[in-house]
């Protein structure tokens, strides 16, 4: 199950309509070994098409290494559909390598599905090509939901 | 003297879980080939047919070497080499 702020499933979101009809891609990084997603970062679609998206190598490992010194994962990876349902195509398994990482998709198409998130907003683990979706529960804070605080260390 | 190799999360299982280990070598290919002797495996999931898979990133520094020479690209005694999953998708 993925367990994600309102805020940040907003910032996806809007960062899907914002990059509309190109695809959006980004990451949720968090601590490493919480499962909790908590720093929003929107990557460039260096594809920059309706159909693809790819992050520039560069950034890639700029991102990296940024999280690595802050002793984060990618929680999320995020990418937009914008003429198809949010569901993994081959293409989005053949990359796919996290296996920890919940791969979120954001359909942005005309007929989108909208389900308890207010969006076409959901979530998957891909892990050596399979693909299991998993329920997405929005909480208003991370406090009450079994992954500790937010921002302070878990008092338990 | 060995250069450090930064290994992703999902090659990690050839690596006994290690983040990072030590390899020789003057080129990208000669550290993988180094790699291979005692982390077997770990090169069929970089190379196919003698060229870098295309779901996979690899860094000298900060260089991708993609852009520097690829897998003939130089690597130091002082080099950090990274391999990085390449992220992308999309709904083709």
């Amino acid at each position: 199950m993925l367990v994600i702020r309102r805020d940040l499933l907003d910032e996806i979101v809007a960062h899907a309509q914002r990059d509309h009809p190109d695809e959006a891609c980004g990451v949720v990084a968090g601590p490493e070994g919480s499962d909790r997603p908590e720093r929003f970062i929107p990557m460039l679609n260096a594809a920059r098409s309706p159909t693809f998206y790819e992050f520039d190598s560069g950034d890639l490992l700029r991102l990296y290494r940024d999280m690595d010194s802050r002793d984060e994962v990618p929680v999320v990876i995020y990418h937009s559909h914008t003429a198809t349902e949010a569901y993994p195509s081959r293409t989005d398994i053949s990359y796919a390598s996290e296996p920890e990482a919940h791969y979120v998709l954001v359909s942005t198409r005309d007929s989108a599905e909208t389900n308890h998130t207010g969006h076409e907003f959901r979530s998957y683990r891909i892990v050596d090509g399979v693909v299991t979706e998993e329920e997405v529960e929005v909480v208003e804070t991370y406090m009450f939901a079994h992954t500790g605080a937010d921002d302070v260390p878990d008092l338990g | 003297m060995a250069v450090t190799v930064s290994i992703p999360t999902i090659l990690r299982t050839h690596t006994g879980g290690e983040k990072a280990v030590e390899a020789k070598g003057g080129t990208v290919a000669e550290v993988i080939d180094d790699l291979e002797s005692r982390h077997a495996g770990l090169k069929g999931r970089l190379i196919t047919d003698g060229k870098l898979h295309r779901f996979v990133n690899i860094y000298v520094d900060d260089e991708d070497v993609r852009f520097a020479g690829g897998l003939e690209a130089p690597v130091k005694e002082t080099s950090t080499v990274t391999i990085l999953p390449a992220v992308a998708g999309g709904m083709r």
